[in-house]
């Protein structure tokens, strides 16, 4: 999301600042990367920045908030405070390109766009997953290992040409 | 030793905790898994699952805890309640069992839940509507985690038949209850909170019809048995767990990381 047209020097310094906030778990990522940042706005007496959660139970999400709150603050742009927002929920399509391309580049296959059919029972015959290339060779002879990884937003994959492992951030 | 809080008598009060105790005590049971799991993917795929349970059970009840007029937070409420003010379905909290009886069981709760959070989008209260849009996604990835496994032992060897087939006849008489009318659920659908517990049924039928299907298991017949955990009268089960979780910040009150 960009810094909407009301806005105010305060909170266009408070959304360049929060480029350089990084996700803990995916450190190449920054918020705005992620998709995370709804809002900036000047309250007057704070900075307020409006987050929507990744995953109902990322332990990221408390980290996320102090760094907010110290990084604008560090930028002397404070006091600052965090409200999360959580409708509408956050979905990976949020993810910028430029977010896409750091993650193919740190060795994370970026999500696809969301399957508009995931609202349609559980397929069990017809359960073709996606192919994801893999982010080290490029092939797309990969294979999923499983659909849950290291954190709640990735999958454990791995390449069937160069033989690598990898993690693929899954859509949701 | 931190005493228990008291409950207002409230039916939204009732119902949001029905949904929020569901995700709490099933993610305690998934998280029981940690370091038990068969193979090492499994033990990762579970406790993500339980991790996402528990994050759904903070949001509810966060929620649950604004509706008392002591504005209880979260922990008060998933920590300091006596047992009959708990009011998960039984189903949730069955002892693990064996990976069989584990993956069937997510299997059934997370076809209920999935169809729940769907219906609970649209749920008068914003926040609950709210909590639910972002779980329904997770509960999609449990569901299929389930149905994907129960596939496989379905149809892998005798001896996972032979579970599989064991933790059906274990946990079947305990679905009756997920869609059990009452007064929490009427005041529930009057006020537009959610939807009648009964409307769940056949499309929670039909979905565990097709899983079953593919590996050749009949739906059992449904028997007279019913489990009243949504009313508070849990299983032998229930107080065990409930030390386990509770222990320590019955022992430390306010304990935090």
């Amino acid at each position: 999301m960009a810094p909407l047209a009301g806005s105010t020097h305060r909170t266009q310094r408070a959304w360049s600042v929060l480029d350089q906030v990084c996700d803990p778990e995916v450190p190449v990522l920054s918020l705005r990367d992620l998709g995370i940042v709804r809002d900036v706005v000047d309250q007057g007496d704070a900075i307020e920045v409006v987050l929507t959660p990744t995953y109902s139970g990322c332990p990221a999400t408390e980290v996320i908030e102090r760094s907010v709150i110290d990084a604008i603050e560090a930028a002397g742009l404070g006091p600052a405070r965090v409200r999360l927002q959580r409708a509408p929920a956050w979905t990976t399509d949020w993810i910028s390109a430029d977010g896409r391309r750091k993650l193919r580049e740190y060795g994370i296959a970026p999500p696809g766009l969301v399957d508009k059919r995931a609202g349609v029972p559980i397929r069990l015959v017809d359960r073709r997953v996606e192919p994801v290339a893999c982010p080290r060779c490029g092939s797309a002879h990969t294979e999923r290992l499983s659909a849950f990884g290291s954190t709640a937003c990735k999958a454990l994959w791995r390449c069937l040409a160069c033989r690598e492992p990898f993690e693929h951030f899954k859509p949701i | 030793m931190q005493a228990s809080i008291q409950l207002p008598d409230d039916p939204k009060l009732r119902y949001l905790l029905r949904i929020g105790d569901t995700c709490l005590i099933l993610g305690q049971r998934l998280g029981e898994w940690c370091g038990h799991a068969p193979i090492i993917e499994e033990d990762i795929a579970l406790t993500n699952m339980a991790l996402d349970l528990i994050g759904q059970a903070r949001g509810v009840l966060t929620l649950a805890g604004d509706q008392c007029p002591q504005d209880y937070d979260e922990d008060q409420l998933a920590f300091l309640r006596d047992e009959r003010d708990y009011l998960n379905p039984t189903l949730a909290e069955l002892p693990r069992g064996d990976f069989a009886f584990t993956v069937l069981r997510n299997l059934m709760l997370s076809t209920w839940m999935k169809l729940l959070w769907d219906r609970l989008r649209d749920s008068s209260d914003t926040e609950l509507a709210a909590i639910a849009a972002k779980a329904l996604k997770e509960a999609r990835y449990h569901q299929q985690h389930a149905a994907d496994w129960l596939q496989r032992l379905g149809d892998g060897t005798e001896e996972s038949r032979r579970r599989v087939e064991a933790a059906l006849a274990q946990l079947w008489p305990y679905a009756a209850e997920l869609f059990e009318p009452d007064a929490v659920d009427a005041a529930a659908v009057s006020a537009r909170l959610g939807p009648p517990a009964e409307s769940l049924r056949e499309p929670w039928l039909a979905e565990m019809a097709a899983v079953f299907g593919e590996v050749r298991l009949a739906l059992p017949a449904d028997g007279r048995f019913r489990s009243t955990g949504r009313q508070g009268v849990h299983s032998e089960h229930m107080g065990y767990i409930l030390a386990e979780m509770q222990h320590l910040q019955r022992s430390y009150p306010g304990g935090v990381w």
